[in-house]
């Protein structure tokens, strides 16, 4: 799925780097403050062991064979952020060392791949892991994370070549989806025996890294940069169809009396000033999302301030009237 | 596993004029031709030609089998040859497949010489002058320098399984090629901690 140079076209290769350098900047981050200085070398030797594993032929039919791609199974050992740090090493080795995809199109690749797979498919296997439990829910989650994985990067790759006008959307779309639905069994598959296998010999590493996952503070930045990435990527293809009442308002003539009382900063879903349409739309998109970001943590704090009287910390009794 | 596969991949580097021209002149150089091609609205004849020209006296001066090009260029077109279908079958108001094949191959051919004229050290120290996070440089290094050494392990891991179980259900192989990546995931683990150990004893950090 390593999409080659000249596939996407300059806004999509911008957007993508920016993307993927703003989320390779978090995990450098967040690792450099949460892994031990013993366990650094473990990253290098991880990627090194991904790209290894990438070459394990596990045979399927009539000759053919599928592979592992990594992301989840890595995601669960040593948590999302080193993740994205491995695979994005992985992506540049094989960028430079094999000329296996694009170098315009490497933060396309580093966010397809290691960054809205890796990281979405991890989160998947973490809510899996939370509704069954134990290792069997693990890994379980890890067989999940693993199939959504390729669906994900499936996903945000078809709409980069669509956006690009590369391919037709209404043609890529399933096509690619539908292909990674399949190969992603056999990635789930593979990763949950890979991870079993880990847990028969090491269950302490296992019980380390489900400690470190279930840290909160892990969680959220990797939950946003996905909604983020999948928000701007899907932006561009919001229907430009009118909704049930424009529809009717439409049919029987009264559309034109709808006269907005306050102009609306971001009308018709498209950023002023920006002259590119798909750009326009994407940055409407994303400042939607940053909006009720914004608004729902104003909204959480306003609920849990003690005087507030909505929410009281156990802490503090009730106080009689 | 199959040997072959990694050596179709793998091309030992000799030395020419063009492996020792600066890793930074040469990935200067590819970049532009990239964003250039990237960047060309149609099928400029003046681009291409001299792109396609410049491109035949590097590879003339790599001293590059032209068989070794021809396999990474077979190997790597497969999406290339799909997509430029895709478009065929069905045209957007984007390139045409004719636009996307020659554009995609100039890239590819571009990025294949680079890729095997530049050894990666040297691509590491370009990406350290470029001022890239130690974390990640340091990650890259550690990962070029182990890469080899555990394909040899897994290599050898699948040798002594093969020895010791001959006639192995078909069923049972995926089952003992997770058991195989599994291993090879520990013993990087554990080589980790001995590296580590190795960089306090040599007053690392």
């Amino acid at each position: 799925m390593h999409i080659p140079d000249n596939f996407l076209d300059l806004k999509t290769v911008a957007v993508t780097t920016a993307l993927a350098a703003g989320a390779v900047g978090l995990a450098l981050r967040q690792t450099r403050s949460e892994l031990p200085p013993a366990r650094v070398p473990l990253l290098g030797l991880s990627a090194a062991f991904v790209f290894v594993a990438q070459m394990l032929n596990f045979p399927v039919l009539a000759g053919t064979s599928g592979h592992l791609a990594g992301g989840v199974l890595v995601a669960s050992l040593l948590g999302p952020a080193a993740a994205v740090v491995v695979m994005t090493c992985v992506l540049i080795v094989q960028c430079f060392l094999f000329s296996d995809g694009g170098l315009t199109t490497l933060g396309a690749n580093i966010l397809n791949l290691g960054v809205l797979g890796a990281v979405g498919g991890w989160l998947a296997a973490q809510a899996v892991a939370c509704m069954a439990g134990g290792l069997s829910g693990r890994v379980a989650g890890v067989a999940f994370g693993g199939w959504l994985s390729m669906v994900l990067a499936a996903t945000a790759c078809a709409l980069e070549l669509a956006w690009s006008r590369t391919v037709s959307l209404s043609l890529v779309l399933p096509a690619m989806v539908g292909i990674h639905a399949v190969i992603g069994l056999a990635e789930g598959l593979i990763s949950a025996l890979v991870f079993a296998a880990v847990a028969r010999l090491r269950p302490d590493w296992i019980e380390a890294g489900s400690a470190a996952s279930s840290r909160s503070v892990e969680w959220w930045p990797w939950a946003l940069i996905l909604c983020c990435g999948l928000a701007i990527l899907a932006a561009p293809w919001a229907s430009t169809l009118p909704d049930g009442l424009d529809k009717v308002a439409e049919e029987f003539g009264f559309a034109e009396k709808a006269r907005a009382c306050i102009p609306a900063p971001l009308a018709d879903y498209t950023m002023p000033g920006i002259g590119v349409e798909t750009v326009a739309v994407a940055g409407a998109g994303l400042t939607g999302l940053v909006a009720v970001l914004a608004l729902s943590l104003v909204l959480g704090r306003l609920l849990t301030r003690p005087s507030s009287g909505a929410i009281q910390s156990p802490e503090e009794p009730a106080r009689s009237s | 596993m199959r040997p072959m596969l990694f050596s179709a991949h793998v091309h030992v580097l000799r030395t020419s004029g063009v492996h020792r021209w600066p890793a930074g002149v040469k990935l200067a150089g590819a970049v532009f031709i990239l964003l250039g091609t990237t960047m060309q609205r149609d099928l400029s004849p003046a681009w291409f030609t001299s792109v396609w020209a410049m491109l035949a006296w590097v590879w003339w001066r790599s001293r590059l089998p032209v068989l070794f090009v021809l396999q990474r260029l077979l190997w790597l077109s497969p999406l290339i040859g799909g997509v430029a279908v895709a478009a065929a079958l069905r045209p957007t108001d984007g390139p045409s497949w004719q636009e996307l094949m020659i554009k995609s191959g100039t890239s590819l051919c571009t990025i294949i010489l680079l890729a095997h004229t530049t050894a990666f050290g040297e691509v590491l120290r370009v990406l350290r002058r470029l001022r890239v996070p130690m974390l990640l440089v340091t990650t890259l290094a550690l990962m070029h320098r182990y890469l080899f050494v555990l394909l040899e392990e897994a290599l050898r891991m699948q040798r002594a399984r093969a020895a010791r179980m001959f006639g192995t259900d078909r069923s049972r192989v995926w089952l003992l090629q997770a058991s195989v990546a599994g291993r090879l995931f520990v013993r990087a683990g554990e080589r980790s901690s001995r590296i580590y150990r190795a960089m306090l004893a040599r007053g690392g950090p």
